[in-house]
């Protein structure tokens, strides 16, 4: 696992579509309320899978300031 | 610019009414459309002769596929047609992505040089079938064209299919060792066979249309893909953009599930949507149509006698060009193969292997369409809200933009799972993959690696020339510059071509241009054990 945030790597590479996909599976016939909360525990369990406490914190920066902007 | 004439071709009556026909065909081909007259014309150069049986007789009315993708052109090159396509077809290879009025990000599709064609030519299908009949006409010995001949029934008898037709002077029946239903998306074949044909369909409805215009509604001069996520002038749904020749544009209006198809197809309404989209051009409607997309396949495209390819066997949404691309490396798989077992060289087995390739083949492009459809169409709240964000992080975030999906464009499928073994040495191509193209230059001039390959089973030694003949396989030998060139010896003046397979090592290619064995020194027992092994491979049949 690496222990520096860099915003420009890709690290799905060619496992993106397969990602993507697995992820929108997790949640089909969800509702609402249960899609939230599955959101909730898998940001818990991936950051559990990174640990490293810098990159979190820079994660968390990043993802914080595109919702700032994207508020339309 | 002149419209496209549409050629009528004339009705000939059956020599069976004639009572001269042939007591057996080798083989009926059902549908003239691109994928039956090249399946025809395949086989033709492979010296099968063939009936081709249309109700039609002109070619395909509307546009319809028009992105035909490098690894068909060089198939479509192979058959004889390629050349002519990429001279009147567009050339591109940039996708540009939109979300609302901002660039997203752009792909191109083919980065590097040394290809005899392009990543893709646009191409309305009535050239494309224009120029296959012409071709098809080129073997007259070989291929019997036969339209307004409509197949109404078929028997599989057990070692020939029995086939009912009706024509302008009436019905009449004809036999062949095997019949090819290319029939299409809605083929009767397989409706009469009442074989399953289930998959996913689309809720959404997308409206297709192509119009001429005289100015560009691209920035500049260059032909590229472009594909918005909710673009101001389309209400929150997606639209995609392509040019085709003579001036005409395709464009794709995502609709809602509950679109009215009538209202939509009210000319005033297309204008609308069109003024919204490019301002106040003026434009001619050529062809529309309203489309809800279905990805689906047949479990087995191999029925006994009777063999499905093209649309018939599996049908896919349009976004990654998958359909007539996939199409063509169906009869690309097919034709050597039972062009073999019409000759007596392999046993009918070798047919299995065709179901098992393609299957895997369309489950791929099945498996990208679906996923491209799924991201532009969300099903739920949430699957949105995973859409936009994406579509906003792609702004700042690479990782983002590969992510985004409108459309995984159509590549050759490998088939490294599918072949036997053939103890094979490490290679810079992998087994299975498909052929990748290089400049050569030849005792005639410049030329390229998917030029030179024809219908046989060919190896092609990267270096020198193995020091062995053999009757059963052709001999190619790709060598540096400087080296004395004659029939079987190209130079490498590139370089590319020794890049891209490594010196030194010989392959083996199958006549459809899939790597089947590589060695760094081979003999005539290990390349004719090969051959022999794909010529006689009997693939598990899964499980009933």
């Amino acid at each position: 696992m690496t222990k520096v945030f860099d915003p420009n790597a890709d690290h799905l590479g060619k496992y993106q579509d397969d990602f993507y996909e697995a992820l929108m599976a997790s949640h089909e016939g969800l509702s609402h309320d249960q899609s939230n909360r599955l959101n909730a525990r898998l940001v818990l369990i991936m950051a559990n899978q990174i640990g490293d406490i810098d990159v979190l914190k820079s994660i968390l920066s990043t993802a914080g300031k595109d919702s700032e902007r994207g508020s339309s | 610019m002149p419209r496209y004439e549409y050629p009528a071709f004339d009705y000939v009556t059956p020599p069976e009414l004639l009572g001269v026909g042939d007591a057996v065909h080798p083989v009926a081909i059902v549908g003239a459309g691109p994928i039956g007259l090249s399946m025809a014309i395949d086989l033709a150069m492979k010296g099968i002769r063939s009936v081709v049986l249309d109700d039609n007789n002109v070619v395909s009315v509307g546009s319809r596929a028009i992105c035909w993708a490098k690894r068909s052109l060089e198939i479509f090159d192979r058959l004889g047609v390629g050349k002519r396509m990429l001279e009147q077809g567009v050339t591109w290879k940039v996708g540009r992505l939109f979300h609302r009025t901002d660039e997203v990000c752009s792909f191109d599709l083919l980065p590097e040089e040394g290809h005899t064609y392009p990543a893709f030519i646009n191409l309305q299908q009535y050239y494309v079938e224009q120029y296959l009949v012409e071709r098809a006409q080129e073997f007259p010995d070989f291929i019997d064209l036969r339209f307004k001949n409509k197949v109404v029934d078929h028997k599989d008898e057990g070692d020939h299919v029995a086939v009912s037709l009706e024509t302008p002077d009436g019905p009449y029946s004809l036999k062949a060792e095997y019949m090819i239903a290319c029939d299409g998306a809605r083929s009767p074949t397989r409706q009469r066979m009442k074989l399953p044909f289930e998959g996913q369909t689309f809720e959404e409805k997308f409206l297709i249309i192509d119009v001429e215009m005289q100015d560009s509604p691209f920035g500049g001069e260059t032909a590229e893909r472009w594909f918005w996520f909710e673009p101001d002038f389309h209400n929150g749904q997606s639209a995609l953009l392509h040019k085709q020749p003579d001036n005409i544009y395709r464009i794709d209006f995502q609709l809602q599930p509950d679109a009215d198809e009538a209202e939509e197809k009210k000319e005033e309404n297309i204008a609308r949507r069109l003024k919204a989209m490019v301002g106040d051009k003026p434009f001619t409607l050529d062809w529309m149509s309203i489309y809800r997309f279905t990805c689906a396949k047949l479990d087995r495209f191999v029925h006994n006698r009777v063999l499905f390819v093209g649309d018939s066997a599996h049908v896919v949404s349009p976004f990654g060009a998958r359909g007539g691309n996939g199409g063509v490396h169906d009869v690309d798989n097919l034709g050597w193969k039972l062009a073999a077992v019409l000759k007596g060289e392999a046993d009918a087995d070798l047919l299995e292997t065709y179901n098992s390739e393609r299957s895997h083949g369309s489950a791929e492009n099945i498996m990208n369409s679906s996923r491209a459809t799924n991201f532009m169409t969300p099903k739920s709240p949430m699957e949105r809200l995973f859409r936009d964000e994406v579509l906003k992080l792609a702004n700042d975030m690479p990782f983002a933009r590969r992510l985004i999906n409108s459309g995984r464009l159509s590549v050759p499928c490998s088939l490294s799972d599918y072949l036997p073994d053939t103890q094979s040495d490490k290679s810079t191509v992998q087994l299975g993959a498909p052929i990748i193209d290089a400049p050569l230059h030849g005792a005639q001039g410049e030329t390229s690696l998917i030029e030179i390959l024809k219908d046989r089973f060919t190896l092609v030694s990267f270096g020198t020339k193995p020091d062995f003949e053999s009757n059963s396989v052709d001999q190619i030998v790709v060598a540096k510059a400087g080296t004395t060139l004659d029939e079987q010896t190209f130079a490498d003046i590139s370089g590319l071509a020794f890049k891209r397979y490594g010196e030194g090592l010989s392959y083996l290619f199958r006549p459809d241009g899939h790597v089947a064995a590589v060695y760094q020194t081979p003999d005539h027992k290990r390349i004719e054990a090969a051959i022999h092994a794909n010529l006689h491979y009997h693939p598990q049949q899964a499980a009933e």
